[in-house]
């Protein structure tokens, strides 16, 4: 845990801890074990010169799950797409500040965005399976990156992706089917698995069950829960509930403005900010 | 002067007048009457649409003694022409007269006229494909009255000329229509060979890698390509590009004929890009986002998301393209009359001259021509292979693009 | 806490390897996306420049300015200056002995034949009938003249003809280029705007052939194409739009609508030919019929057009003048369809460009005759801008090609100029709401 606070405090480029830095208060975590995966420092977002988001500053551990919160239109998605560089697909926006991946910039001049995107998986709002087979779905991952020199490879690869995504008993009889004839919360959970299968270190969930009935979600936040052993997640959520069920550090936005990033439970129990207890108990939002 | 008194004229002057005056009568009627009208309900309708009324029967009533004068003219003297329209018309002022009280419903009758109306110019395009298939249909006959339909299919001779005099030798010309298909199969596969990746790729940078700028620069550009005349691409390619591959090959040691399947090809490769290029963006660009951010994000690069995700999902669609794209190509005229060539040849060779089907239905049908002759009624016999052909090509592919937009819809 | 970095599978030598092959060949994609756009761009370009280098120099014409001897005794040798007799004196004479007087040098008949080649032999001797058929008076006198030069004269000093070929090769001798070089030092022999290109109409001489017949003729049927097209395409537009039931016979409609749009030109043009001439007996070549069948075939681009105008004006306008109490008629008529007129107007202009640049279906009607008078009505035989060039196009001759490319270089003026009026008529009228 010294690690941590010498991490955190003794920067070597301190100079972009201007503004509000949200102490971990990583002493009482439960994931106070973690090290540092991305730290952001005074990350702004444009829209075609509008400012999306305006200097957050955070740190993200690199296990369990940390969940961004907010009314819509805060910023959470926004922020949520920094960290694979996804906003470089989108035509007129630009990023400044800084974001440390294990320390280096993800932002710098010889970082690929597709080596990135490798290391930071994304699972979007609504499932998005590519009109392929179920294989070919979690086969593409590998097969683009060369991850999978023997077809053996890739089918060990595609099974256990399937499985680590609780999928494979549902589907390892029709793996040759569409990707798109599966159900809704299926489907969500291809899609994790197609985003397993690359190997990621980080996954990003964009809302990832607002598509979906009760019963899948449910289904999806007990998956979430297994994932996080082994994978750094960020999840971009509007429904409280889902927050304080699935994540150990909650971070609270509103209107482009990280106002509070605390353990969950802390957020959820002692809010510190007006704001964030006025969204937690209803009055806004 | 002789000229403004020709009955053309002169039937058209009484028409409008009679039209003109018909309305102003009538709207007048309906404004004088309703003032008079001793019970103080209101019209029915606007005066104007009395006077619509008036003016379309007048007309109606006219039209209904020009349109046989014409067609069964010379039955009756000339004089009594003009008195029979000026009757019709003075009969239609009589109905009017009756008809028009406040109460009557002028809107109603004008509002069922011009529904009739505008249905009868819907039908104008019914009426036309029913023309084109009966015309064709109707000369393909008589052309295989003479020529038996199977030699005219696969025959593999194709020369038309028919002898002056019946004691001629080899009088009947052959029909074979095989080497024509041939080419025109040729010229098509060169232009689709140029204009299929050439317009795809198009596409493909303008939807995925150009900016918002280069875009807008780039695509009406690239349209242009598909304003231009075809006659002007045909005399761009006797001129420029047929004597430029003749010259390249002579470089080579070969031998190529200016008119060459491969320049009057290319050339209409040229012309057919943007039908690919406007249509594959359209196709693309209904590819869900969602598609391409979820290939991005698991750290697949453009091209492998354009050519693993959305080229597979968009490929009915740019099936459907191509399919438009060959129908195009095989109905182009101009371009292949100027730089194909005119004399049937059976060839595999794109370096030689071949003919295509359009070509023959111009070279049969310009210069004398008796309408009977086995010759002139092959260009319809031609003329429906390719009507047939292109229709075919056309269902296809609009059904390809249809079922394919309803998928992503 | 241990500082062991965990590397990622994909940070390894090899991996980074395969990245660097997967970054050239999305490189290459691009760069092929990239040239694809060069390659249309330069196809366009090589057209243009193609075209416009052959055909700008046909604007300009050589003339040469001439004194010619109107003596009565050739021309009119009884004095009675009538009409008869002016028309078919011997004009040809009077240009030559002006040549043979301005050189008298040449007396062999070879010589003096290959003189009078210098100028355009029909078009000054029908200039000088034509002056002297006008104002008999002349007759006597001796008049100044500028003629058109023979267009290989015109070629020479264009720069097409090689001067330096050997002179059996050439089509103009070397005494000619002296006599050519010599009048056009001393002024004598001019370049000018070639106004006859513009206001002349067909010929057998490249040097006195114009388009004029052939844009009339254009004009006609395109007006002719326009009466037809337009009201009956918005008409059956409005009613498919606005009117039609949707049932089976609708449905067929449409269908048959986007199918009439795909039919090959040339399949217009036997429609043409077996209903019009054959059927109704109208007269062959005659703009009224080209007119017909190129309106026609516009006919499904100008109701398409006219149905997505109708279709981009919100519902809500609609519904806004029914709750006023107005018939379904009313409202499309005075909201609807004035609302979509922009978009309306914009398709009619591109589907009369589209026929104006239409040949094909034109040569199936027989438009294609030789016509040396500008057509005065739209049953008269007639020629078509198109037409021209593609009779143009057959002769092999420089002159005719640079003709060629000038008539080419109209034809796309035009039409660039109503594909500008569209889209400023789109820009200026489009109305949001």
């Amino acid at each position: 845990m010294s690690a941590l606070k010498t991490n955190h405090l003794g920067h070597p480029r301190s100079m972009f801890d201007t503004g509000k830095v949200i102490d971990m208060k990583a002493t009482t975590s439960e994931a106070n074990t973690a090290r540092v995966k991305f730290k952001c420092r005074n990350v702004e977002v444009f829209y075609s010169g509008k400012r999306a988001l305006h200097g957050v500053n955070m740190d993200v551990p690199d296990s369990g799950v940390t969940a961004l919160i907010g009314p819509s239109g805060c910023g959470k998605s926004t922020f949520l797409r920094v960290f694979n560089r996804m906003n470089d697909t989108i035509p007129n926006a630009r990023v400044a500040g800084q974001i440390l991946m294990d320390g280096q910039d993800i932002y710098g001049r010889d970082v690929d965005p597709v080596l990135l995107r490798a290391r930071v998986g994304m699972v979007f709002q609504k499932p998005n399976p590519f009109p392929k087979s179920i294989f070919d779905n979690v086969a593409y991952g590998p097969r683009i990156h060369g991850l999978a020199p023997r077809k053996n490879d890739l089918d060990n690869i595609v099974e256990k992706s399937l499985m680590r995504a609780g999928l494979w008993n549902e589907v390892k009889d029709r793996l040759k089917e569409p990707g798109t004839g599966l159900s809704g919360g299926q489907q969500q959970r291809l899609v994790i698995a197609r985003a397993i299968a690359v190997s990621p270190e980080v996954i990003l969930m964009d809302e990832p069950a607002s598509a979906l009935d009760p019963i899948a979600t449910a289904k999806l936040e007990e998956l979430i829960d297994e994932l996080k052993e082994k994978y750094c997640i960020l999840i971009v959520t509007h429904s409280m509930a889902q927050a304080a069920r699935v994540s150990q550090k909650t971070a609270f936005f509103h209107l482009g403005d990280l106002v509070e990033y605390d353990d969950t439970q802390a957020i959820f129990t002692n809010p510190k900010d007006q704001r964030t207890q006025d969204y937690i108990t209803g009055r806004t939002g | 002067m002789q000229h403004f008194l020709s009955p053309g004229i002169l039937t058209g002057a009484f028409l409008i007048t009679g039209v003109v005056t018909a309305f102003l009568y009538g709207r007048g009627l309906a404004v004088s009457r309703a003032q008079l009208s001793a019970d103080d309900a209101r019209a029915h309708s606007l005066p104007s649409y009395h006077g619509y009324f008036s003016a379309w029967i007048v007309a109606l009533l006219a039209v209904g003694v020009i349109v046989p004068w014409v067609t069964f003219s010379g039955a009756l003297p000339k004089f009594m022409f003009p008195a029979m329209i000026l009757g019709a018309m003075a009969l239609g002022f009589i109905i009017i007269n009756r008809l028009l009280t406040p109460t009557f419903r002028a809107r109603n009758h004008v509002e069922r006229f011009v529904g009739g109306a505008l249905m009868i110019c819907s039908g104008v395009a019914v009426l036309t494909t029913f023309g084109i298939v009966l015309s064709l249909v109707f000369e393909s006959l008589r052309f295989f009255d003479q020529v038996p339909v199977l030699d005219f299919l696969t025959g593999l001779q194709w020369s038309p000329q028919t002898a002056l005099r019946e004691d001629q030798v080899g009088q009947s010309g052959s029909f074979g229509a095989v080497p024509i298909f041939a080419g025109t199969f040729m010229i098509t596969a060169v232009a689709i060979f140029i204009a299929g990746p050439i317009g795809l790729l198009i596409a493909v940078y303008l939807s995925e890698y150009a900016n918002k700028r280069t875009r807008a620069a780039v695509k009406p550009m690239v349209e242009i390509l598909a304003g231009i005349p075809t006659i002007v691409y045909g005399f761009f390619a006797l001129l420029t590009v047929g004597p430029a591959i003749r010259n390249f090959a002579e470089g080579f040691g070969l031998s190529v004929p200016t008119q060459s399947a491969i320049a009057a090809g290319s050339v209409m490769g040229v012309m057919i890009i943007p039908f690919i290029s406007s249509l594959s963006d359209d196709v693309i660009n209904a590819v869900p986002q969602t598609l391409r951010d979820g290939s991005l994000a698991l750290g697949a690069t453009k091209s492998e998301t354009m050519t693993k995700v959305i080229f597979p999902a968009a490929l009915p669609g740019i099936i459907g393209a191509f399919l438009l794209a060959v129908s195009r190509a095989i109905g182009e005229t101009m371009i292949v009359v100027m730089a194909a060539g005119r004399a049937a040849n059976l060839t595999g060779n794109p370096f030689e001259a071949v003919t295509t089907v359009t070509v023959q239905i111009v070279s049969l049908l310009t210069g004398d021509q008796e309408f009977d002759s086995a010759k002139t009624l092959a260009a319809f016999a031609l003329g429906l292979v390719l009507f047939v052909f292109t229709l075919f090509l056309n269902v296809i592919a609009l059904l390809i693009v249809r079922k394919y937009r309803e998928r992503y819809e | 806490m241990s500082a062991k970095t965990k590397t990622s599978i994909h940070q390894t030598d090899q991996a980074l390897g395969r990245l660097a092959k997967r970054k050239a060949k999305e490189n290459r994609f691009r760069y092929a996306g990239i040239a694809a756009v060069v390659i249309a761009m330069a196809m366009l370009g090589w057209l243009v420049v193609s075209l416009v280098g052959t055909g700008y120099t046909a604007f300009f014409q050589h003339y040469l300015t001439i004194t010619v001897t109107l003596n009565e005794s050739d021309l009119d040798p009884h004095g009675a200056r009538n009409a008869d007799q002016l028309r078919k004196a011997n004009y040809r004479k009077v240009i030559q002995q002006a040549l043979y007087s301005r050189f008298p040098d040449v007396t062999d008949r070879r010589g003096k034949r290959s003189l009078f080649q210098v100028v355009s032999a029909s078009g000054a001797t029908n200039q000088v009938r034509q002056m002297v058929y006008q104002d008999p008076d002349l007759v006597g006198r001796e008049i100044t003249i500028t003629v058109p030069t023979s267009d290989d004269v015109d070629q020479l000093l264009k720069g097409h003809i090689d001067r330096n070929a050997p002179e059996d090769l050439r089509k103009v001798s070397n005494q000619q280029i002296e006599w050519v070089d010599q009048l056009v030092a001393s002024g004598e022999l001019t370049s000018n705007f070639n106004w006859r290109f513009l206001t002349a109409t067909d010929s057998r001489d490249p040097e006195l052939a114009g388009i004029a017949g052939a844009v009339v003729g254009s004009a006609m049927a395109l007006g002719v194409a326009f009466l037809l097209s337009v009201p009956v395409g918005v008409g059956a537009a409005v009613y498919l739009e606005e009117f039609a039931p949707k049932n089976r016979l609708t449905d067929f409609i449409e269908i048959n609508i986007n199918n009439l749009a795909a039919v090959p030109s040339i399949v217009f043009g036997l429609l043409g030919l077996a209903v019009f001439l054959n059927f109704f007996g109208l007269p062959r070549s005659a703009p009224l019929v080209g007119g017909m069948v190129l309106g026609l075939m516009t006919l499904p681009t100008i109701i398409i057009a006219t149905r997505s105008a109708l279709r981009a004006v919100s519902p809500s306008i609609v519904d806004g003048a029914l709750s006023l109490g107005a018939s379904h008629t009313q409202a499309v008529f005075h909201h609807k369809v004035p609302l979509a007129a922009s978009g309306i107007l914009t398709g009619s202009i591109i589907g009369m460009a589209q026929a104006l640049g239409e040949t094909a279906p034109l040569l199936m009607i027989g438009m294609v005759a030789f016509v040396t008078e500008i057509p005065t009505s739209i049953m008269e035989p007639a020629s078509a801008l198109p037409v021209q060039i593609f009779l143009w196009s057959d002769s092999a001759e420089r002159a005719w090609a640079e003709r060629t490319s000038a008539a080419i270089i109209v034809l796309l003026v035009v039409l660039l100029s109503m594909n500008a009026i569209a889209i400023f008529l789109r820009s200026r009228l489009e109305r949001r709401w």
